[in-house]
């Protein structure tokens, strides 16, 4: 059996799934039935001034009939009595000592930090995650992501904390910036122990066609939010990626951002993540969903034989790599499968009008027969991966490598050496 | 005008075999739908509406589009929806099939779309600047509805003649109920006659009160949309005693009015056919206890669809294989008929006669041709009964026309919906017309 044992930044659990700072684990009673159906850790929703909230505060994009593959709110952090959340994290902790609780924080002055980290110290908190993502609401009081995007102030506020904690202290990034990297690095010169990212984008997640109103409406009025959900999970794996990769950057990552299932997970962990935190997910389909993500991660390692974590966190970060350095002479042409090809023609139409015009329906191709599975004219496929994409049934197209007798040669090596480059397909 | 149909009707107790959707269970429909292209459904459909893009409109919530997009490949969409045989046209060619996947319900698909649009009042389509042409039509069925309908949208003017008292054809008086209910049928006509234009004589038959040569004179064209005749006849001993009726004179009574079927215990419907099917469905759903179909072949010989046997099989119907009748017996009525074993080419086997009770019997071997209420025009030929035309309707002779059963021998209300049609673009065209 697989070790799924985890440490993120010195903070242990059982399993590398946590709930994020979130609204599954607004409180102790939540947080406790996320750890009895088998979540690892939980970050717990974001501790401060209390704060008043709106109706409503959450708005969802959905695609062809799938609910909710985005998501976004406009909730502010807790709203409950400091000292009853410090109350429930003790309860917690007292409960399930083993379980990660992570507390997350966001005031404003450094005496605030200084207080709010001491009492959660108290309460038993494993670790401390320092909010400076929130995009909206916080951020108008100076908070939230006003602090994730000044690495200047990043790193005087990280450094307050690791100062005035005895446990380890994560840093929230906020996507909000156009490079992730200075912002990781002012969390690592902070002292941080590690990074969580990321939290939400900004957004606005949908108008109101007939109100004339954005979502989620409050009134006649709606503001920016917090997108997340499935959706932005490429936005966290570069993100996640971008860090993981820099040689500069050497503390652990705490994944977040669409992660629904352990395949996501796995994702998350083979470019760098330590642990991953889960929100939108677990909001839409509950804390149940993560004995899936237990067993799918287990049966994921004892397929690849990994015995712990260690062994597959970071693992695709060295293949990620610039466009640069990319093989020019790699070339793949696409293969019908005419056993399995249910005749839709979706790579015909996706091919003509989205690519390059070179899978046609076999009635107009020569020697035309009565079957409806298309002709991929390889002299003019450039591999470009569409019709595999549009395609219904799986593995019914594949790209399959071609030998065409050129020496791999990346563009760097072009430019610097001359490396020959295979003839252009399709560039007619 | 059409006569208004009786609200009392027998057909009245029956309820939809296929479900409507309601707007939740449409969309998670239209959702599976691939929206392939080239797509094996339109090409399936004999109006070739376009499939994919209708359902992909009432997955976005464009359903007047939707509507639209169906109505201007085939104006009976509608009915259509409710009565084709979805099996083995569009929905039998879904890809989906090839998958092992149950197939998108184009049927139900089609008939929210076009529900909606009936219901919200939605007309797409207005009658063309008039050509100054005038075009007769024979018969208020499908046929000529679709012809007359473009007809219009090309501004030529119309007259339809109908022998009935209502309109819609084997629309109104012969779709199984549990299918479409006459009512809906005869909305539909006056729908597609909403176009405006179009002057309607019921009660007026053709060759009868109106001669074809006056009709020639009449009119610039003339389309053909007569349908098919009376139930074809066994011609066995019997066959007059009261309580044997031919199929489709029996449906249309309980179409159209009420069946009195309270002596009723058993009842034979003689055929294989799609018809013979309805009949039986028909009778076991008006109560009738014990309801029997004897054909002349074995089981899987039925021209009629099988998915419509199974369905027929599901509410416990009978089937007698390998049987035809030989004569019918009885006092004032019919009460016992007797039957003749066939073998394997459906002939009889001598001794092999025995009997059935029943009090109530339906004829449903088909029915008889119209085509030769043509044969006194020179150039317009018969065959087999059907007039004969090039693909687009034209007959031999010049401006005559014709479309649906008369012309196919008897095919579904998408048959004679595209036939329709395309004799109507065929008309244009030979009244100087453009391509439209």
């Amino acid at each position: 059996m697989p070790d799924l044992s985890t440490n993120c930044g010195g903070i242990r659990s059982p399993n590398p799934f946590w709930l994020a700072s979130a609204p599954p684990a607004n409180s102790g009673a939540q947080v406790q039935r996320a750890f009895d159906a088998g979540w690892g850790g939980a970050v717990w929703k974001t501790l401060g001034v209390p704060i008043q909230n709106v109706s409503s505060r959450f708005g969802a994009i959905n695609y062809s009939g799938t609910r909710a593959i985005g998501f976004n709110n406009i909730e502010l952090i807790t709203d409950r009595p400091l000292e009853v959340n410090f109350k429930e994290i003790y309860e917690t902790k007292k409960k399930f000592p083993k379980h990660a609780v992570v507390v997350s924080l966001m005031v404003e002055t450094e005496e605030e930090w200084k207080a709010i980290i001491k009492r959660s110290i108290d309460a038993g908190a494993d670790g401390l995650e320092l909010n400076f993502g929130c995009p909206h609401g916080m951020c108008e009081r100076g908070m939230g992501s006003a602090v994730g995007q000044e690495p200047k102030v990043n790193e005087r506020i990280t450094s307050w904390a690791v100062e005035y904690s005895t446990v380890p202290v994560l840093v929230k990034l906020t996507p909000n910036v156009s490079d992730i990297l200075p912002h990781g690095l002012a969390a690592q010169r902070g002292g941080a122990h590690g990074v969580s990212l990321i939290n939400t984008i900004k957004s606005i997640i949908a108008v109101d066609i007939d109100r004339f109103v954005p979502e989620p409406r409050v009134g006649s009025l709606s503001t920016n939010g917090g997108y997340c959900g499935a959706a932005v999970k490429p936005i966290a794996l570069h993100m996640l990626a971008r860090l993981a990769r820099s040689d500069d950057f050497s503390i652990p990552i705490s994944g977040i951002g669409g992660i629904t299932n352990w395949r996501d997970a796995v994702e998350f962990m083979l470019l760098g993540a330590s642990s991953v935190q889960v929100c939108t997910e677990v909001m839409l389909k509950g804390y149940r969903i993560v004995e899936d993500m237990i067993e799918g991660l287990d049966e994921y390692m004892q397929s690849h034989g990994f015995q712990t974590l260690d062994q597959l966190i970071g693992k695709a970060v060295p293949a990620y790599s610039e466009w640069g350095d990319l093989d020019l002479n790699y070339e793949t042409i696409a293969k019908i499968d005419e056993k399995k090809c249910i005749g839709c023609q979706l790579c015909v139409v996706a091919c003509h009008d989205g690519a390059h015009q070179c899978i046609h329906p076999a009635k107009e191709s020569p020697g035309a027969t009565a079957t409806r599975v298309p002709i991929v004219d390889e002299s003019e496929c450039v591999g470009c991966n569409l019709c595999k994409i549009v395609c219904p049934v799986p593995d019914c197209i594949s790209l399959v490598p071609v030998d065409n007798g050129f020496a791999p040669a990346s563009w760097n090596q072009h430019l610097t050496g001359g490396a020959t480059l295979r003839p252009k397909k399709g560039a007619h | 005008m059409s006569k208004p149909i009786p609200t009392d009707r027998s057909e009245s107790v029956f309820e939809d075999y296929k479900h409507e959707y309601d707007a939740k269970q449409a969309l998670i429909e239209a959702n599976r739908c691939l929206y392939c292209s080239d797509a094996p459904c339109t090409q399936a459909c004999p109006t070739h509406i376009d499939v994919p893009e209708f359902i992909r409109k009432i997955a976005t919530g464009n359903l007047k589009g939707s509507a639209r997009t169906i109505f201007e490949a085939n104006i009976l969409g509608m009915s259509c929806a409710r009565v084709c045989p979805v099996e083995v046209l569009c929905v039998g060619d879904c890809v989906y099939n090839q998958m092992g996947v149950p197939p998108i319900q184009i049927g139900k698909l089609q008939r929210h779309a076009t529900d909606r649009a009936y219901e919200q009042g939605w007309r797409f389509f207005e009658a063309g600047a008039p050509t100054g042409k005038s075009v007769g039509l024979i018969g208020a069925g499908p046929a000529s509805l679709a012809a007359a309908h473009e007809l219009r949208r090309l501004g030529h003017a119309c007259t339809v003649y109908e022998k009935r008292p209502v309109i819609g054809g084997l629309n109104t008086t012969g779709i199984a109920p549990y299918k479409m209910r006459a009512d809906r049928s005869v909305q539909e006509a006056q729908w597609v006659l909403g176009i405006g234009g179009v002057q309607l004589e019921t009660g007026v038959e053709v060759g009868k009160d109106l001669t074809l040569a006056e009709l020639e004179k009449k009119h610039d064209a003339v389309f053909v949309g007569v349908g098919l005749g009376p139930d074809t006849r066994l011609g066995v001993p019997g066959e007059d005693l009261p309580g044997v009726h031919g199929a489709v004179e029996l449906i249309e009574r309980l179409k159209l009015g009420k069946l009195e079927l309270s002596g009723v215990k058993s009842a034979l419907v003689v055929g294989g056919g799609n018809t013979a099917i309805d009949g039986v469905r028909e009778l076991a759903g008006l109560g009738v206890p014990s309801v029997t179909l004897a054909y002349r072949g074995a089981e899987a010989q039925m021209p009629g669809y099988r998915h419509e046997w199974l369905a027929a099989r599901e509410v416990g119907v009978a089937g007698a294989f390998h049987a035809v009748p030989i004569g019918f017996e009885g006092n004032a009525r019919v009460e016992r008929v007797r039957l003749v074993r066939t073998d394997a080419q459906k002939k009889p086997i001598a001794g092999s006669e025995f009997t059935l009770d029943a009090q109530l019997v339906l004829i449903a071997i088909g029915q008889s041709t119209l085509g030769q209420m043509l044969s006194g025009l020179s150039g317009i030929g018969v065959q087999n009964g059907s007039v004969v035309t090039d693909a687009a309707g034209a007959t031999g002779r010049k401006g005559w026309f014709a479309g649906g059963d008369c012309r196919n021998g008897g095919k579904e209300v998408v048959n004679a919906a595209a036939e329709g049609k395309a004799a109507a673009q065929a008309i244009h065209r030979h009244l100087g017309g453009k391509d439209a």
